[in-house]
């Protein structure tokens, strides 16, 4: 019998190969799908191409105000005028460049983790980004130190507002969250109830009734002549909001770490603190990172909320913006700008999550 | 050698490194500092409402509100009291959210599935819509709708007519009202016996499957029969029912149905965000069941929508009920949300003006609180009996 | 068999066996080709099967064998060649795909039990929903094929509370219940623990020993010495050789096959 000598490789049938394969596998696989792709792709265009050739083709660009508009298009020049506005709010012209500072260091600090640079250098940068950042921000923004002259709250707005208020929130909701994580999981009954209560109530309410209580309530449960700054208190409004939220989070990531690590972190001996910290946090915080995402992003998103309690965060600067009668016609630019400026933001942050999950994947799923 | 006479037994710490000691102590300031806390906020509140003139207690429900709503599903005037506009507001609340429920619920499998065609051209439009409308606020959104959509529609004289029976005007959507005349009970009576057939088949033919084997197609009968026998009262009675057509009348119209803008944006608005969300949780539910399930399903010979409905869905909606529960609770709580555009709410006519007229505010908060505590809770518990009756077993 | 010096034989080997009259045979390949996208995963590939036969296929991972007998209930589609099971053949006709799927009971590696339901469920759900038996008669055959693989009194817990071996002969038990003419084996006991494997073969051995055509995947050569008529070997998506166990074991013709057999057989 003759040895057995292997049938080269063909290539498939002309009908399964390449882009005609693709076609018939994707698009029109069946009559339905055929129906589909067809009816699908004739809405796309008859929707998106007048869309473009309005925002783009026959959009206007630059101008000096509404008039150089184009009724077939749209309007950009509102953001172009208006932009000043729209990034720093009412904040006094002449000092922008203190918060412009601030945004450099901002990306001074968060950029360099996107960059293959040493551990350390990009250790250290992140480092400064949580704690002197802040306090840099508050310093040079704030001003009433050094020199700098003071400048309200209720004169900070538009972006930088927006940028504050999420990131302060989410400096302060993440180690909050982890520690009522820890002690909803907490052996002592006392302490566990307390979490409890006080994860469930704020996820059972809605954001915007407890801005409406820290602005109504708040006056009434300090000592007569106490008061609150309006800014703070939102920011303690959705900082309190979305640590209920981180807490559920982490707990998740706290509840999948298996029994044996945390007897093996007991048998080396390590107290508490130490256990958790070593040991249990960096598995667990790993595990639940597209959790913590989330959380960021809708906290994020919520940042606008605070428009209804009268600051002017970027969408409250577009929108006081568009009840000025110059620019009265402009509403869906208007909303468009601020849609897509979040949407930049959002889907950003969405995918980085994504791709940090990726790389810390050690595959030690037990 | 001499022995201890002591019987063994474990050293006794120091106190301060008992950890039984330490736990207790511990606690005790726990306990010691959140009463310390609440004292201090209630004798604050106490005294700050004195010397403001604020009386206390909810006395403040039975006098006359003397402000009006521009929407109300109860019967509702000035000249009612404040209780009177909880209730309004709460109902205006619950319309939101069981229509924005519903709405989204089905918006949000369908794209769901989308997302999983075989159709490349399906899949994409589906992803892209998810990751649209989940990046962008949902406050953003509502404005979105209600300023550059809805409030961009032209005046009700020219509004955009819909077939001379619908409406469409900056002012809202009107829409043709049914008028039931006597007779109309023929319909409604049709419609009770359909659904009541539909139940005895669903019974018997459970039954006679379990006897004979044999399977009756129940699914197509309800499809015809339901819609079938109140058309047929309608036309043995010789039509009672007839349409109140909206007609443009002086600067508005008259007749039919009105939508305010208001219900229309915020719905739009929490429909499309919320079934982004769904969307994804479908998508994740029904990936989550196996393929092997699937194969070894079709290796028994089941034909698909049987695989579907027997083996696929059961499975997957263990995964999805969880956390579609907690959207359909995200989109109630968003619902309050309505306060920035006017909608009429709880949050904005109770938190809103009501609070506003009377200064009450720890009591208008706390019931207000009370209301989504109470709704939360509710579903939690429910949702913990699900979790509970599904569990899968295992070892 | 004797090695013939000419060198005429056609390319398909030619069974030891005595070839297949063809109306016999209760599933006929001829010519099968499948791809996975570009890659030519199966080659050209031809057999007869007789009712009642046992065939077991070998042969190492990513040789094909697996997708080869998914492609005798269609969970595989084919692009080229021909399949005709029990006299119907496999197109992209649904009803017919159901119809031999009906008639063809599968094991997976994985057992895929449906969690959702108890051990008894699992056996009724076809009978009840395919073959439309009545309840109580469905019930009868899922306690008889239960029985048959030694876990009557398991009916009624859910498959997440069974052993491997225990799944695996639940697994069994859920195809029997179809009375299917073929039963086809993926590896089924590629996934259990080395205790529980033997449990799962003498099921398979009792089966063979019915009459009940087989087509097993398997690495088992015990199995395969005892209770095959024909073994083949696979590699790189082809048929390499046929023949008797007793052969195939002791006087492999082919150098691929030899050098297979050393790797499996070594310990």
């Amino acid at each position: 019998m003759a040895t057995h000598q292997p049938l080269p490789d063909q290539p498939p049938p002309i009908s399964q190969r390449g882009w005609l394969r693709w076609l018939r596998e994707h698009l029109f696989s069946t009559w339905y799908n055929s129906v589909l792709t067809v009816v699908i792709g004739y809405w796309l265009i008859s929707t998106f191409v007048p869309l473009i050739n309005w925002a783009f083709i026959q959009a206007v660009f630059t101008g000096d105000g509404a008039d150089a508009c184009n009724p077939d298009g749209a309007c950009w020049v509102f953001v172009e005028q208006r932009l000043g506005f729209f990034i720093y709010g009412f904040y006094p012209a002449e000092f922008r460049w203190r918060p412009n500072l601030v945004f450099a260091l901002f990306a001074l600090s968060v950029v360099p983790q996107f960059l293959p640079l040493p551990t350390t250098i990009r250790k250290w940068l992140a480092i400064f980004g949580i704690t002197g950042l802040p306090l840099a921000a508050y310093f040079l923004i704030a001003g009433g130190h050094f020199g700098l002259e003071s400048v309200p709250t209720s004169r900070w707005g538009g972006l930088m507002l927006t940028l504050i208020l999420a990131y302060v929130g989410i400096l302060a909701a993440l180690p909050i969250g982890i520690l009522l994580a820890l002690g909803r999981r907490s052996e002592m009954p006392v302490i566990r109830g307390i979490c409890v209560v006080f994860i469930e109530f704020w996820r059972a309410v809605p954001l915007i009734t407890i801005l409406f209580m820290a602005s109504v309530m708040l006056p009434l449960f300090l000592p007569d002549g106490v008061t609150f700054d309006k800014l703070l208190r939102a920011l303690v409004g959705i900082t309190l909001f979305q640590s209920a939220y981180m807490a559920e989070v982490v707990r998740g990531g706290l509840q999948a770490i298996p029994r044996g690590q945390y007897e093996a972190a007991e048998a080396l001996g390590l107290g508490y603190w130490r256990r958790m910290q070593l040991i249990i946090l960096p598995q667990a915080l790993k595990i639940v990172i597209p959790g913590i995402a989330n959380t960021v992003i809708s906290l994020f998103k919520d940042t606008t909320l605070v428009l209804i309690i009268g600051l002017f965060d970027l969408l409250g600067a577009v929108k006081s913006t568009l009840s000025d009668p110059a620019w009265s016609n402009v509403m869906a630019e208007g909303y468009l700008f601020v849609a897509f400026c979040f949407w930049v933001f959002c889907f950003g942050m969405s995918r980085y999550s994504h791709r940090l999950e990726k790389q810390l994947e050690t595959g030690h799923r037990n | 050698m001499t022995t201890d006479p002591r019987p063994l037994r474990p050293g006794r710490p120091k106190p301060w490194n008992d950890p039984r000691v330490r736990s207790v102590v511990f606690q005790i300031l726990a306990i010691a500092g959140v009463a310390w806390v609440g004292y201090t906020l209630f004798h604050n509140t106490v005294s700050n409402m004195e010397s403001r003139g604020i009386s206390t207690g909810f006395g403040f429900l039975n006098e006359t509100a003397g402000f009006g709503i521009i929407m109300s599903l109860i019967p509702y005037n000035e000249t009612m009291s404040y209780g009177q506009t909880f209730l309004v507001g709460l109902m205006n609340t619950l319309l939101v959210s069981g229509l924005g429920i519903l709405l989204a619920t089905i918006v949000g499998f369908v794209v769901g599935i989308a997302r999983l065609s075989s159709n490349w051209l399906v899949a994409k439009v589906a992803l892209a819509y998810i990751e649209v409308f989940r990046n962008i606020p949902l406050l953003l959104q509502i404005f979105f709708w209600y300023f550059a959509v809805l409030g961009a529609l032209p005046g009700p004289r020219q509004a955009v007519n819909v077939g001379d029976i619908a409406f469409m005007s900056n002012r809202g959507i009107v829409l043709p009202k049914p008028v039931f005349e006597p007779g109309a009970w023929v319909m409604g009576t049709g419609l009770v016996i359909a659904l009541a057939t539909i139940v005895v088949l669903a019974i018997w033919a459970r039954r006679r499957q379990a006897a004979t084997g044999r399977i009756f197609p129940v699914l197509p009968i309800a499809v015809v029969l339901i819609p079938g026998l109140p058309l047929l009262g309608y036309l043995l009675t010789g039509g009672p029912v007839s349409w109140d057509v909206p007609s443009l009348g002086g600067f508005n119209f008259r007749g039919g149905i009105t939508a305010i803008p208001e219900l229309g944006a915020l719905l739009l608005a929490l429909t499309l965000y919320t079934a982004s969300f769904i969307a994804e949780i479908v998508r994740s539910g029904i990936v989550s069941v196996d393929k092997g399930q699937t194969e070894a399903a079709l290796a028994l010979g089941l034909p698909a929508r049987r695989v579907l409905r027997l083996v696929v869905i059961p499975q997957a909606l263990r995964v999805i009920i969880p956390p579609l529960t907690s959207q359909y609770l995200n989109l109630t709580k968003n619902s309050s949300l309505a306060v920035a555009i006017g909608y009429p709410d709880l949050v904005n006519v109770f938190m809103g003006t009501t609070l506003n007229q009377t200064g009450q505010a720890v009591e208008i908060v706390a019931m207000t609180m009370a209301v989504y505590l109470t709704i939360s809770l509710a579903i939690s518990v429910l949702m913990n009996l699900y979790n509970r009756a599904v569990a899968l077993k295992e070892r | 068999m004797q090695q013939t010096e000419t060198g005429l034989e056609p390319e398909s080997v030619a069974s030891p066996v005595e070839s297949v009259a063809r109306d016999e045979a209760i599933i006929q390949v001829d010519d099968l080709n499948k791809w996975f996208g570009d890659f030519h995963v199966l080659k050209s590939l031809n057999l007869d099967v007789r009712k009642g036969e046992r065939i077991v296929i070998c042969g190492p991972s990513g040789s094909g064998k697996s997708t080869f007998i998914r492609c005798i209930n269609h969970l595989e589609a084919h692009q080229r060649g021909r399949i005709t099971v029990d006299g119907v053949e496999l197109n992209e006709d649904v009803k017919n795909i159901e119809a031999i799927r009906r008639e063809v009971g599968m094991v997976f590696q994985h057992f895929n039990l449906f969690p959702h339901l108890s051990v008894l469920e699992n056996c009724l759900l076809a009978p009840i929903w395919v073959r439309k038996t009545p309840r109580n008669e469905a019930i009868e055959t899922g306690m008889h094929y239960l029985e048959r693989v030694r876990i009557p009194d398991q009916a009624h817990k859910y498959p997440g509370q069974l052993s491997g071996g225990q799944q695996q002969r639940v697994a069994i038990a859920r195809a029997l219940c179809m009375q299917p003419k073929i039963m086809l084996f993926d590896e089924p006991t590629s996934a259990l623990d080395p205790e529980m494997i033997k449990e799962v073969l003498d099921v398979m051995v009792e089966l063979a020993g019915s009459g009940m055509t087989m087509l097993c995947v398997t690495h088992e050569m015990g199995f395969a010495k005892t209770v095959a008529d024909r073994v083949i070997f696979m590699d790189g998506g082809e048929i390499v050789e046929t023949a008797a166990p007793g052969d195939f074991f002791t006087n492999p013709q082919q150098p691929r096959t030899r050098e297979f057999l050393e790797q499996i057989l070594q310990h």
